[in-house]
């Protein structure tokens, strides 16, 4: 790479220059809509339902921020995506890091029969878990409440089948110089396997959350009276309450969106690795 | 595997000291196994019985056979619906070279590759309902941004999410825009992968950049796009949110021809609660999933390049 700037610096250069441009651009029309969604909820009502439009707010107002925050629970539906979020995420590690060292590292009758029946379920398009899955949470009375929301998130299939795969690129000899020392199968797992599948951990931890807070069909289905709204569901019924008040309906969704874009910003290389490991298993 | 892994138990244990007792593998999976049968496997089967029965939202339902079928196969709505998830899916489908493209440009770049990650990544962390709900303002007939847009160009605006001849392209082209950052990055990850060594030695050759595209680049990524392409098929079968939230509202008529499946089956078995019907729908959704997953497979074969 370095001879090759060396012969040619300025073609190299050049082409550089390009590519910034093309893919500039090409941000620019993705960023677009965050863009528009950020000035129009700094205008008023009638100037956001203006045509054509104005492009920067003439009279700036953070009135729809008012109005969003004094007509939507807001705090308490977040708080309810929250515990949902942090139920989900805690319980999902736990079990696939569970089932994913045992389908990778233990010996038991029937393994690969009962890890088949896992990958299998991963085939299954979610809707048709469904109708069974709220029959089931009806039938313990969960309905509206949180843990209906996290609980058919807390198992996953795809989790197991990660957990399994990081357990799996771990060298044996660490496990067996644990089990000389005299540590059992649990001690094993919780003090020397886990810490080194933390990089897998996190991906699934983000990818998980990114799930649980983004979620809306399932929320829809199990919060029927609306107790317990996470934020998607609030949002979504804003709209019909707020049909063409463009600027609050822009700024509930700006204050909905805005903590897992900045646990995004923060945590950006796990969310790629998340993404790249579910995606790389093909 | 399983064969020579289980054949010498006995000298096993010993290398190992005690091994562990198979009952450990099974406490241990227990957790992840009694959800898998209890909000899975268990609701796979009812949702396949219902398809074959006829159900109240209250009480006992009744085995009516192949009813829900015959009757899905004849229903206008299904097929329209159908129908919009089907072009929901090719659009979507339009969005994967946009990816492959886009993907190799970020992997030339010497330096702000993560600055474009990033960005282009925004769209799949926002909330799809929030999504939904600015893309809707921008679709707005009256004063939307993009009508807007279009006149400057004299292109007349349309009404993009109330008009029904519109709405599963206007979707369609949010779909691109929410999927392409999880796109480019399981195509970056392929990109890695590729040794550079092939692009020196094609470079000493005399071949430009877009030759090295298409000769190096396409070929030894194909895997990775079958991978993209075979993920955007199943996830745009299953679109739900953005219909949901772009075209639900009291006066917008276009939401009765703009139904994809999912949305079809939400409203019969979750809001007209005849879950009969519904399951019957989710069936063939799985079918329809499964049959256009087995036929991509058989394609690989013609354009994907093992090595």
């Amino acid at each position: 790479m370095t001879d090759r700037t060396a012969r040619a610096p300025k073609a190299a250069r050049r082409g550089e220059w390009a590519l910034h441009l093309a893919l500039t651009a090409a941000a620019a029309l993705m960023v677009a809509p965050f863009a528009w969604q950020l000035i129009t909820a700094f205008k008023t009502t009638g100037e956001a339902s203006q045509s054509p439009p104005t492009f920067w707010p003439a009279d700036p107002t953070f009135n729809a921020f008012t109005t969003f925050f004094d007509s939507v629970p807001f705090w308490s539906q977040f708080t309810v995506s929250a515990a949902a979020l942090a139920l989900r995420v805690v319980g999902q590690l736990a079990v696939s890091a569970l089932a994913g060292y045992a389908f990778a590292r233990l010996r038991f009758p029937g393994r690969n029969v009962l890890f088949g029946l896992f990958i299998a379920m991963l085939m299954v398009p979610s809707q048709l878990f469904l109708i069974g899955q709220f029959e089931l949470v009806r039938d313990l009375k969960l309905l509206d409440t949180i843990p209906a929301l996290a609980i058919p998130g807390m198992f996953s299939a795809f989790g197991v089948f990660l957990m399994r795969q990081a357990f799996m690129s771990i060298p044996a000899a660490y496990e067996e110089a644990a089990r000389l020392d005299g540590a059992g199968p649990l001690r094993t797992f919780r003090s020397v396997m886990l810490p080194m599948v933390k990089p897998t951990l996190g991906a699934l931890a983000v990818l998980t959350s990114l799930y649980s807070w983004n979620d809306l069909l399932w929320p829809l289905i199990v919060s029927p009276r609306g107790d317990h709204r996470p934020l998607t569901v609030g949002l979504a019924g804003l709209q019909g309450q707020y049909g063409t008040d463009y600027p609050t309906l822009m700024a509930g969704a700006l204050v909905a969106s805005l903590p897992l874009i900045v646990i995004f910003l923060v945590l950006q290389r796990q969310f790629f690795n998340g993404i790249a490991s579910s995606g790389l298993k093909g | 595997m399983t064969a020579k892994t289980a054949r010498p138990p006995a000298r096993r244990r010993r290398a190992g000291g005690l091994g562990p007792s198979p009952w450990w593998g099974y406490a241990m999976i227990a957790p992840a196994f009694i959800g898998l049968a209890a909000l899975y496997l268990w609701p796979f089967a009812k949702t396949f019985t219902k398809s074959f029965m006829d159900v109240p939202a209250f009480g006992p339902g009744e085995w009516t056979g192949l009813d829900n079928y015959t009757e899905l196969l004849g229903d206008d709505k299904f097929w329209q619906a159908f129908g919009n998830s089907a072009i929901y899916t090719a659009i979507l489908l339009l969005g994967v070279p946009v990816a492959t493209v886009l993907a190799a440009l970020i992997h030339q770049v010497g330096r702000g590759r993560t600055v474009y990650r990033v960005l282009y990544f925004l769209p799949v962390v926002t909330l799809p309902v929030a999504v939904s709900m600015v893309w809707r303002f921008i679709y707005n007939g009256d004063f939307g941004l993009l009508n807007w847009a279009l006149s400057l160009f004299g292109i007349p605006g349309q009404y993009w999410v109330a008009d029904a001849t519109y709405t599963i392209y206007a979707i369609g082209a949010v779909g691109i825009w929410m999927s392409l950052g999880v796109n480019l990055i399981i195509l970056g990850a392929g990109l890695q992968s590729i040794p550079p060594e092939l692009y020196e030695a094609s470079s000493l050759d005399g071949a430009g950049r877009v030759r090295q595209f298409f000769k190096i680049t396409l070929p030894m990524l194909s895997p990775s796009v079958f991978l993209v392409t075979v993920l955007s098929v199943i996830s745009a079968l299953q679109m739900f949110d953005l219909v949901f939230v772009m075209l639900r509202s009291v006066d917008n008529t276009a939401l009765a021809d703009s139904k994809t499946i999912v949305y079809l089956f939400y409203e019969k078995a979750f809001v007209e609660f005849d879950q009969g019907y519904g399951a019957a729908i989710a069936i063939v959704l799985l079918l329809v999933i499964m049959l256009a997953t087995a036929f991509q497979f058989r394609l690989q074969r013609r354009w994907v390049f093992y090595d």
